[in-house]
């Protein structure tokens, strides 16, 4: 996977009566990512840190092709994220924050329609659904029951086994076990770590939990306003950073805290 | 990927819909039988004021003018179903949150809206010919040289039609996730004024006659009515099956158009997700 340069920038609605911008604009222009680049290579796991706003939801947006870039290039497989979506969409899944599933469905049928999408038949649901859910831990019994009466640990196992069902070649997961209870936490890493074995899947995981990231990733990225600071192993951002943790890292490199709740609320924009 | 495996794919996508709508209704079910009885509700009231004309001192044909008003009230309803389930097929999507998982899957927007049209139509064709039968039996009425399948072939052409013009309409909550479901409903309201729903299009002021024959609708009313109250035949209703099949073959290319162009604007303007 290459990005180069890429740019998005969205426009902040202005409150009614606030003072208008250049031009008479009725909103203010945010950068959510200003001139990204990295590559990452088949295989390999980066996790991507970054308080809220800070451009990670809006990178895994445009790459799996959610929301078009202002400006620059991503190529995943070697495959333009503008000009091939199609090509992308083939190969890219994802289980972002939240699971995300139709609530009166059981787990069974939503994973059944959203494999249809891309070109699963029911013979090979069938089979395989059971097997994949199997897999993450999640209890065969409870298959056929609403969404809606299932925890947010079953339903975001669910959420993996949706985007595995598809065997992605990228995977994109936008702070997966955030919000979730510890040892739902411990269950969706655990996974993460074994499709990393057993696949050859590269994943990109965004994060605010700095031992996750360092777990689970090959290398770690800094993320901030926008702005990719670093991407390097975890060991070497510490050292280039002279700190003793990856959270010191984090802080000597932005001046912030990596606290899930300091929501930046400058940086929370509108299309 | 070869030709005929995209097709496939995009077939078994296509149908992922229909199935995800067929699971959507099993689990909906009892809201579908309160929405039905509403429907019939209102479709009685509409439909006995042909009784109500009579018994106020009017002079008509009560027979024939409550099948006028029956056909009308029925199609609409089925219009109605077409509309609603394309036009929500993003509120839908928004609603439950699922609208990035859908819109990232390698499924065209072509098989997608085609997959909404046709659960759309087969569930409007069961319940509009329930809608039908249940409201009759409220009346003593005479069909005696109706041929229900040149009604079916009308209604059936004109879905195409119904589905195309559906396809415009459900651009609008894409691109304004607030209003946009509202103005599909203008869109459905301008209609339901000139189609000639409940009356003949003749009655309109003469600009409105020419949105008349521009509006799927009025085919389909004229083509049904004509099968059902004067017992035409399909060979008789050339000129209405024409017009719709020249509607829709402009409607459905138009409506996917739009909508490329609308999810593309969305894309830019990060429109695409659960809070738009």
């Amino acid at each position: 996977m290459h990005v180069a340069e890429l740019t998005k920038t969205f426009v902040r609605k202005v409150a009614r009566g606030a003072r208008r911008g250049a031009g008479g604009a009725t909103g203010r222009r945010v950068a959510a990512l200003d001139l990204v680049t990295f590559a990452v290579r088949r295989g390999e796991t980066i996790a991507v840190l970054g308080q809220n706003g800070s451009g990670k939801s809006t990178l895994v947006r445009i790459l799996s092709t959610l929301l078009l870039p202002d400006g620059g290039e991503a190529r995943v497989l070697g495959h333009d994220v503008v000009r091939e979506p199609l090509a992308v969409q083939r190969v890219v899944n994802r289980v972002s924050v939240e699971a995300s599933f139709f609530k009166k469905m059981s787990a069974t049928e939503n994973l059944s329609y959203a494999a249809r999408f891309y070109g699963i038949s029911g013979r090979q649901t069938r089979q395989a659904i059971p097997e994949i859910l199997d897999r993450v831990g999640f209890p065969l019994s409870r298959r056929g029951e609403p969404m809606e009466n299932l925890s947010r640990g079953m339903q975001q196992k669910v959420a993996l086994a949706r985007a595995l069902l598809t065997s992605p070649v990228v995977l994109l997961l936008d702070e997966p076990t955030t919000g979730l209870d510890p040892r739902s936490k411990r269950d969706v890493q655990a996974f993460i770590r074994e499709v990393r074995t057993t696949h050859d899947s590269t994943i990109i995981l965004c994060t605010h939990d700095l031992a996750e990231a360092e777990a689970l990733a090959d290398r770690v990225g800094i993320l901030d306003r926008g702005r990719l600071l670093a991407l390097e192993p975890a060991g070497d951002l510490v050292d280039r950073y002279r700190s003793v943790t990856l959270e010191d890292a984090f802080f000597a490199a932005t001046g912030r805290d990596l606290d899930p709740e300091a929501v930046d609320d400058e940086r929370e924009v509108s299309g | 990927m070869s030709t005929l495996e995209a097709v496939r794919t995009q077939l078994v996508g296509a149908r992922g819909i229909v199935e995800r709508n067929v699971y959507l209704t099993r689990r909906y079910f009892l809201w579908d039988v309160a929405f039905f009885v509403w429907t019939v509700a209102n479709t009685l009231t509409v439909v006995f004021i042909a009784e109500g004309v009579e018994a106020t001192g009017g002079s008509i044909d009560v027979d024939r003018a409550t099948t006028y008003l029956l056909v009308g009230a029925v199609l609409w309803a089925y219009l109605g179903i077409i509309f609603e389930f394309l036009t929500e097929t993003v509120a839908w999507e928004r609603w439950e949150g699922t609208i990035e998982y859908t819109f990232m899957a390698p499924l065209r927007r072509s098989a997608h809206l085609a997959g909404m049209g046709v659960f759309a139509v087969l569930y409007g064709l069961v319940r509009a010919v329930l809608l039908f039968m249940v409201v009759a039996t409220f009346f003593d009425l005479e069909l005696p040289g109706v041929d229900p399948v040149a009604a079916l072939v009308v209604v059936l052409v004109a879905s195409i039609s119904f589905t195309g013009i559906g396809m415009m309409t459900a651009v609008l909550p894409l691109i304004s996730p607030e209003k946009g479901a509202q103005l599909g409903f203008v869109a459905q309201g301008i209609l339901l004024v000139v189609s000639g729903v409940y009356y003949p299009v003749e009655v309109l002021p003469v600009w409105m006659q020419a949105l008349a024959t521009i509006s799927p609708a009025t085919y389909a009313l004229d083509g049904t009515r004509a099968a059902i109250l004067d017992g035409a035949g399909i060979a008789d209703l050339g000129g209405d099956l024409l017009a719709l099949v020249v509607i829709g073959a402009v409607a459905v290319p138009a409506g996917l158009a739009l909508f490329g162009a609308g999810e593309r604007y969305a894309k830019r303007h990060g429109k695409l997700k659960r809070s738009g």
